[in-house]
């Protein structure tokens, strides 16, 4: 069983990490980071078998690729908090000599990180690359991605998402951010993206829901189901609804705050609704 | 002058088939990636001998780029084979984002390079593509002369880690280079000394420089002749040597001026020595339908277009 109590708090406090990080710089996207936070932490906590310590190749583990990197906030906060590298590195998000870098890259060796991402449409395709080595190498374990639905919008997704259904890529798990936001508005606006799951259906994956992916008990059902479905000749496709900016009251169901950081009283604001549970970095 | 015989007309791109057929019998860790044109790279011989390594992505080049970063995590070398307009233009984001920035192990193989394409015409004939892959930083970029060496520098990148593109053609051309050579990249090849005029060049144009150059010499001009097969890194010192003792230059290379080997020799001429040098390349122009013979003509890119190219040079010394 899930420790919920203590995952509940480590959500709370990379909720803080992410409102604090783009406070500082001024710049960065909470919105999305805000929406996948539970998401995050299962994965990492609960829901993937990692080795001690970060090597390129993540043989004998599962392996996780961010394809919509803007959301970078959330995946340093908590590969921080994991224990990849330290919490004060926190303090150079988005810096000049940083590697933190606005995007995740793997330039300047940022342990957790595999693929450079934040040209969107990408991480499906490095997905099914690494999924496809596990195979060769005989490594039984899982590749997992996660994608924003507006991202979707990008072509090279749809040659992906054929590819990993018509050529029986079973050890992979893609995860879709199902916010219903993009930055210059409603996906269901700017491009409607209309039934995400029966589009990955026709394609030939084997598709859940998650329906409300700011509980944290329906993402670790969710994700341990889709877990259980793997290798049965079918990538498998979660797509799970989210807030974006769930958690702060003034940030949920709008795209306002893709891209944009509080000043401060908004963020004295957000820190008071998301209260420090294992200590600020 | 230094004689070069042709053992026979053979296609570039079938040197890397060959070279690929090595090493999939050599290194396991190889795999090979073909965007629906298995028959154009002449893989054929390695996918039947080596199935589970090989990935048909169908005609999908910027899923076949992705997949092809994500195999090197886990330690495998992706070959990712199309043509060279597809190799390079139309997935240049996938390439510099989750290849290049990503410092990603893979080899970027592209035939049907340049206006050799013939029949097919501009959209397929692509003369911007060294431009583009010699701009990503970390990038290794080769254009090798014939046969032999296709293959032999196929080999050689496989222990190079690092992505590299290596670009190829489609036409039969004289094999001249040594079988079995020893294949080191970035290392410029001297294949004729001169005294009056050095003349660098790369893939399809190596030949043709070698024509001029018996030409030339019957004019009694004396022309060296180098083989530039990789234009990153660049052989600065091989260049500055020879054009130290000539005091002139002709590139030539079957890609447009702007942004190909010529500029680059034209950067380490000014930097260390500057010189006159004349560029055997398009002049930022598409191609279009014809024959290869008659489209290197029409454009400027045979060994009559070198020994102009030459004459002109030297009226400028």
């Amino acid at each position: 069983m899930p420790n919920y109590e203590e995952l509940q708090n480590l959500i709370t406090q990379v909720r803080r990490d992410i409102l604090r990080m783009v406070h500082k710089v001024n710049s960065g996207h909470p919105g999305g980071s805000l929406g996948c936070t539970e998401f995050f932490v299962a994965l990492y906590n609960e829901i993937m078998e990692l080795k001690e310590g970060f090597d390129m190749d993540g043989k004998g583990e599962d392996v996780f690729f961010l394809s919509n990197g803007h959301i970078s906030p959330v995946f340093y906060s908590v590969l921080a908090r994991k224990g990849y590298f330290s919490l004060e590195e926190l303090n150079t998000f988005r810096l000049i000599d940083s590697r933190l870098q606005g995007h995740p890259t793997t330039h300047e060796g940022l342990p957790g990180v595999r693929v450079a991402s934040g040209s969107l449409g990408q991480g499906m395709s490095v997905a099914i690359g690494a999924a496809l080595a596990k195979k060769l190498n005989g490594d039984d374990h899982l590749v997992f991605s996660l994608h924003g639905d507006g991202e979707l919008q990008e072509g090279q997704n749809w040659e992906a998402i054929m590819y990993a259904a018509g050529k029986n890529v079973d050890n992979l798990i893609a995860t879709i951010d199902r916010n219903g936001q993009q930055i210059d508005g409603a996906t269901k606006d700017v491009m409607p993206l209309g039934d995400v799951g029966e589009k990955f259906r026709v394609f030939g994956w084997d598709v859940l829901e998650i329906e409300n992916g700011n509980d944290l008990k329906q993402v670790i059902d969710g994700l341990n189901e889709a877990k259980s479905r793997t290798g049965k000749g079918k990538p498998v496709c979660i797509v799970m609804k989210t807030v974006m900016g769930n958690g702060v009251d003034f940030m949920m169901h709008t795209h306002a705050w893709h891209g944009k950081a509080p000043n401060d009283e908004q963020l004295a604001t957000a820190l008071a609704q998301n209260p420090e549970t294992l200590g600020d970095y | 002058m230094k004689k070069y015989t042709d053992q026979g007309k053979q296609d570039t791109r079938s040197g890397y088939g060959a070279g690929m057929t090595e090493l999939g019998r050599t290194n396991p860790n190889v795999v090979s990636l073909c965007a629906d044109l298995v028959g154009s790279l002449k893989i054929e011989t390695f996918i039947a001998e080596n199935p589970e390594r090989f990935f048909q992505v169908g005609i999908a080049e910027a899923n076949m780029m992705g997949i092809a970063a994500g195999l090197t995590i886990g330690g495998k070398i992706p070959f990712a084979s199309t043509f060279a307009n597809f190799a390079t233009g139309r997935v240049y984001d996938q390439i510099r984002q989750s290849i290049a920035y990503s410092g990603k192990n893979v080899k970027i193989c592209a035939s049907h390079a340049g206006l050799t394409l013939g029949e097919d015409g501009a959209t397929h004939q692509i003369l911007e593509d060294i431009g583009m892959m010699k701009m990503l930083p970390g990038m290794t970029v080769i254009n090798p002369c014939d046969f032999n060496q296709t293959k032999a520098a196929t080999i050689a990148i496989a222990e190079h880690n690092g992505p590299v593109y290596l670009r190829f053609g489609r036409p039969k051309v004289p094999n001249f280079t040594p079988i079995d050579q020893t294949f080191e990249i970035g290392k410029a090849l001297l294949l004729n000394e001169g005294t009056d005029v050095t003349i660098i060049a790369t893939g399809h144009l190596v030949w043709q420089s070698l024509i001029a150059a018996e030409n030339l010499e019957n004019q009694g001009i004396s022309a060296e002749i180098i083989n530039i097969h990789t234009i990153k890194p660049l052989d600065d010192k091989a260049i500055l040597d020879s054009v130290k003792k000539t005091g002139c230059v002709v590139t030539a290379e079957e890609h447009n001026y702007l942004g190909g080997l010529g500029e680059s020799v034209a950067r380490v001429l000014t930097q260390h020595h500057p010189a006159p040098q004349e560029f055997v390349a398009t002049k930022d122009t598409f191609g279009e339908s014809g024959t290869p013979e008659l489209l290197m003509e029409k454009y400027g890119l045979n060994n009559k277009a070198i020994e102009a190219a030459v004459l002109n040079v030297l009226k400028r010394k």
